[in-house]
Formats: structure tokens, sequence, C-alpha cells
């Protein structure tokens, strides 16, 4: 049966929408949790709180910017969770994070803690299809959905499998690099959704160097939607509160709308 | 014999494995692959050893300390890789890599590097096969290492500045990560230690085990017999598990030394960081916690994988020292010797020194990894000019 990351996604899917994905830095700001529920109300499908780890090797300055400020300020996993049981959305939440937060926990204790603060999903951009075996056990067994990143280095014959291992949607990653906003889309962002929709049945989300309403709108025509997340974490360090973090969201959502 | 191979998957027992973005791991499988064809054809292998002989200088001799032994109790030998071509043994895993970014038809070379050696030796390879070549380094590190640095600017490398985290080797680690998720199609990340992903930390020491077959057989012909113990420093740890290799099929003892403010194996729990399983300094969350060492090349919280097997299974030991005592025995050796040794093999003697009761009527071998010019200036602020 398909978990609410899924099941949000492809019902925004069957209504001949655009899905989208926000991701918001956890701890970042005294405010977070409000920016959650506005980014929410602003029409984002589900949305990924990031919980800050010390080296992220796949996230560029905006992200490792918010990372710092977060941890800094004395933000932790356990904390971010804890905020986040009292957030109630109204949509679905994963949390996106590095292998060793969760290993470093206890993969099967990692797991309940996501469920008891009443996530549904996890991205963990550091475990590659190989090493998630034991994480996957352990998620699946209390029903959390783990998105598994699709690369454009990857073979067909991989992205199968890649898509046949992820829950709740494939994460196709729009171009060769870090996250971070560029001044055009990749080429490779149209390229990898058209690739991963050719295998998989599975909502098709393209992130990494999605920045614009625009390269949104660009970004998503061949596959499901987008994932938005150094746009949004940029607006937060600029201290733009709840409501500017959601007039940029509502900026995106309009513009999928009008496509 | 010597140090097995690990699993197909990367492990040497739970350590290693390859935990990197999905983007890199075709690269990663690629580079296996073309490693195992490489190792196996007698073309290239000549033309490393042709390259490691004549270019590099090897083998590095070995040197017997009759001063410092008189000194210390026991019978201490010395490896030189010290006196290897850039001035430490980083150059054995820096030809051996390039040449195979070559043969994958990559035309850059990213590096990132503590103290500068690694650094200074990717620079020479690529210098020398005509490869564009990009060095990450701490910020700090760029500051206490400024002699390395202009090195790597006159062998025509860029030298880029890590600004993130404790600005040292794990955050150069980060933006050579970063630039290979972006550049992977033309370039090969050249890691200079037996650490990231598989198949790093098994290739870089099979490139390092020649060290460890000269030091076996030259330990031998002096001391017609193998060693006691066999000593080296380590931060990643590929001039230990080089010299280690020599001897693992032996009796004799290995013990590596690590720095006191980095000492995975001795204060660290398993973990998960710059692809691969080992022993980790974190705190109660997994977040990484900064080294704090003299030694830019061992300022490092985390460890190759195989050390980590290597001490889960007892067959090596991990001790660690202090700076100040590392301080007295880079004077040490320098005063008695003649010989001037990085602050990172200094590490190995510093153990010496202060367990020289338990050492005494033993013969050691120490891996002199590095030559200490790089550290002169260091010295004489902490020092002072009169270098007393």
């Amino acid at each position: 049966m398909p978990g609410p990351v899924e099941t949000a996604l492809r019902n925004r899917r069957a209504a001949g929408g655009k899905a989208l994905v926000a991701y918001v830095t956890g701890g970042l700001g005294d405010d977070w949790t409000d920016t959650v529920r506005a980014v929410a109300d602003a029409g984002a499908d589900v949305i990924e709180i990031g919980v800050p780890f010390s080296d992220p090797v796949m996230d560029g300055p905006t992200i490792q910017a918010a990372n710092d400020r977060a941890l800094a300020s004395g933000a932790t996993p356990t904390s971010i969770l804890d905020q986040v049981r009292g957030i109630d959305a109204g949509v679905p939440l994963a949390v996106m994070t590095y292998y060793n937060i969760a290993f470093r926990a206890g993969l099967e204790r990692f797991a309940a803690s996501l469920v008891d603060a009443g996530v549904s999903g996890c991205i963990l951009p550091d475990l590659p299809l190989e090493e998630t075996g034991p994480w996957v056990e352990a998620a699946d067994d209390v029903g959390i959905e783990t998105i598994l990143l699709a690369a454009p280095t990857a073979s067909d014959e991989r992205l199968s499998r890649v898509c046949a291992r992820s829950r709740g949607f494939v994460y196709g990653v729009g171009l060769l690099g870090v996250t971070g906003v560029r001044a055009e889309l990749a080429a490779s962002a149209s390229i990898i959704a058209a690739r991963l929709k050719q295998v998989t049945d599975l909502p098709v989300l393209v992130g990494v160097g999605v920045g614009t309403p625009g390269q949104a709108v660009e970004a998503s025509a061949a596959g499901d939607g987008v994932v938005v997340g150094s746009a949004v974490v940029q607006r937060m360090l600029d201290g733009a509160g709840p409501a500017g973090v959601a007039e940029l969201v509502a900026e995106f959502r309009a513009a999928l709308d009008a496509s | 014999m010597g140090l097995s191979d690990p699993t197909p998957e990367g492990r040497f027992g739970e350590f290693g494995g390859r935990y990197v973005p999905e983007t890199l791991v075709p690269a990663c499988e690629e580079l296996e692959a073309a490693f195992r064809e490489a190792w196996d054809d007698p073309a290239y292998r000549a033309r490393l050893d042709g390259l490691l002989a004549d270019y590099a200088g090897r083998p590095s001799p070995m040197t017997e300390c009759e001063n410092l032994s008189e000194e210390l109790g026991c019978r201490l030998l010395l490896k030189r890789e010290d006196l290897n071509h850039t001035g430490s043994h980083k150059i054995n895993n820096v030809l051996g890599q390039a040449l195979l970014a070559q043969r994958m038809g990559k035309t850059r070379l990213v590096a990132e590097t503590g103290a500068g050696q690694h650094g200074v030796a990717t620079a020479t390879a690529a210098a020398l096969l005509g490869m564009e070549c990009c060095v990450y380094m701490g910020e700090v590190d760029i500051g206490r290492q400024e002699l390395n640095v202009f090195r790597m600017k006159l062998l025509g490398a860029e030298v880029k500045t890590a600004m993130s985290g404790s600005r040292t080797l794990k955050d150069a680690i980060n933006e050579a990560m970063r630039d290979w998720v972006a550049s992977v199609e033309d370039s090969h990340y050249c890691l200079g230690s037996v650490m990231g992903p598989h198949p790093y930390p098994w290739m870089v020491r099979k490139f390092h085990e020649v060290l460890g077959r000269e030091a076996r057989e030259q330990s031998e012909a002096i001391l017609g017999t193998t060693p006691d113990v066999v000593t080296a420093c380590v931060g990643g740890g590929s001039n230990a598990i080089g010299i280690f290799s020599g001897f693992v099929d032996d009796d004799t003892e290995l013990v590596g030394v690590e720095p006191a403010g980095g000492a995975a194996v001795g204060s660290g729990v398993p973990g998960v960081v710059h692809g691969s399983q080992s022993y980790l300094m974190q705190d109660e969350f997994g977040q990484v916690i900064e080294a704090e060492s003299i030694s830019a090349g061992l300022d490092y919280p985390g460890v190759g994988p195989e050390h980590s097997y290597l001490a889960s299974i007892g067959r090596a030991r991990y001790e660690s020292v202090t700076d100040a005592e590392v301080v007295v025995a880079f004077q040490l050796l320098s005063r008695t010797e003649g010989i001037i040794p990085a602050l990172e093999p200094a590490h190995a003697l510093a153990w010496v020194s202060r367990d020289r009761a338990s050492l005494a009527g033993k013969s050691v071998v120490l891996n002199l990894s590095g030559r200490g010019d790089k550290d002169v200036a260091q010295m004489m602020d902490i020092l002072g000019g009169e270098g007393q």
C-alpha cells in the first residue's frame, strides 16, 4: 500500500497537476516550524525537513550555511524531531539528512523516531542503492517511505533498480553537481525525468538546480514535479520569515498550476 | 599473503563500503574495474615501477639510528620515505592513480590535502603527465603550510580554499567530493589516503605496499630477522597501512600512532563519513567532531576502514601522543641523527620515545613518512628562532 508521500503525489498527478516538494532546514531560526506550516498552506504537496549534518557532501553553499547556522544555535536531530511532532502541517513530511545521523542513532531507533514525530518519508543522499539494505529494511518495517536519488550518470538498468527500491517518489538529480540555485536549468534535468518515466510508475520529481518558478515548469514538463530546496532556504537565511518564504512557494505553485 | 582483499562490496570485516551519492557510484565502479584491469596488466605495472624507480627514487633506504638507539635503549630503524621525490610516501599512490586516470581518459585530477604533501605529489604527477590539477586545502592549513601551497602553484596546480567547518583536511575532502560530483565525467578524484568509498582504501593500500615489501627485505638484511615492532603515524593511515602490509604475516607487533586530538581508533566509535564506515570522532547525534592537531596531515577525525578492521581483530594497536610530545620528538631526531622529520612521523617517534621502557632491547622499524622542510616555519613560531 502506498504511504502518505506517494499517495499525495499520485493524487496531484491524477488531478492533472505537477507536484511541488519544498525543503525547509530544521532548526533554522525560532520560527522554522511556522515556516513549514506556511509553506504547506502555500501549496507544497510534501515538505522535506532538513536535519543538519556536519559534513553534507551533496549540498552547496546555501544549505551548508543553513546547516551551520542551525547547528550553531544548538539544533540536534532530537530537538528537531521533537518540534516536528507538533507541526501538524496537513501535508506529508519527509526528513532529509545524511546516513551517519541514522547510523549513530541506530537504524531501527531512528526509523521509530521518525514515525513518532509524524514523519512519513526519509531521504539519505549519501546512501546509494547498494548500501540501502539495512536502512530500507528498518524503514519498511515501520512504514517510513525511503526516497532514493537517481543520478544522470546511472545506466537505464541501474535507474530501474533504483526505482524498484524507492518509495514515495523517485528523486531525479537534475544535474551533475551539488544542491544550489543555478542561472539556468541544466539540460540533464528534463533528460533524467524522461528516462525515469520510462522505467517507473512511481511519481518522478526532479531536484538539485531547480531554483526559479520558470525552471520548475521546465523541469516538471517531462516528469511529475519538482523539489525546490536552496531557493527556499535562501529566503529563510535572508530572514524573510514564514510569510516571506510562503510567498516564494506560492509563486512556484502558481507557475506549476498555470503550466 | 599480506593484507587480504576486501569483499566485493569493499568491506574489511564490517568496515568500509561505498557510501557516496548515486551520482558517484558509476565512477567508483568504473575506477574499480579499471584498477583491477591495470593491476593485472604488465605494461601498466612496468610503467608504474619505472616511474617509482627513476622519477620518485625508489627503493627508499632504511637507516639504522645508532645515536638515537643508544639513547632510547632499543634498536631503531627508519624507513626513509622522506627521501622520495616530493618528500613523502604520497608519491607512490599518486603516480599509480595518475597513470590510471590517464588510462581511463580523464584529463583532470582533483585532490584534497592537509599538510600539502599529497597536494604537492598530485600536482607533480599532473605536471609530469600533462593533466589539469585542482587541490582543495582548508583555510587553516593554507595558513600553516604556505610553502607547500606555493609549491603546488609552481607545479601548475590550482589551489582552492576550503572555508567550511573546521577549515582543515576534513573540509577539504568535502569540497573535493563536491567538485567530483560535478566534474566526474572528465575528472578523477585522486584521494590521498586509505579512506573514502571502495575501491579507494584498497587501491591506495596496494599502491603503498611497495614500501612495506622494501622495508621487510631491508630490515631482514639488517637485523637478520623480522623486527619486533613496526610503527607509523596514522591520520587516514596510508603510510601505516603501507608498512604494516609488509609485516602482517609475521609476529611483528604493529603500532599505529594517532594525534591525541584526532584519535579516531583510540576514542572514536563506528560511523559513516567520506564514503566508508570506520571509527570516527563524533558526538552522540552523529555530528563529526573537529580534530585538533599540531600536524595538518593528521588533523582528521576519521581513519581508513582497514585500520578499524585491524584494530577490531587485534592485529594492530593504536596509541596516541600529544602535540607537546611531538615537538620534543621532532627536535630529538633532528639533533641526534641529523634528520628533520615531518610532524606526522614525529608522532610515531614520540610514542617510541615515551614507551622506551617497554621497547627496551627490541628492534623497531619506524616509517619516516615525510621530511620536515614544510614544518620548519611552523616550528620556528613554536620554538622561537634558536630552535631550542
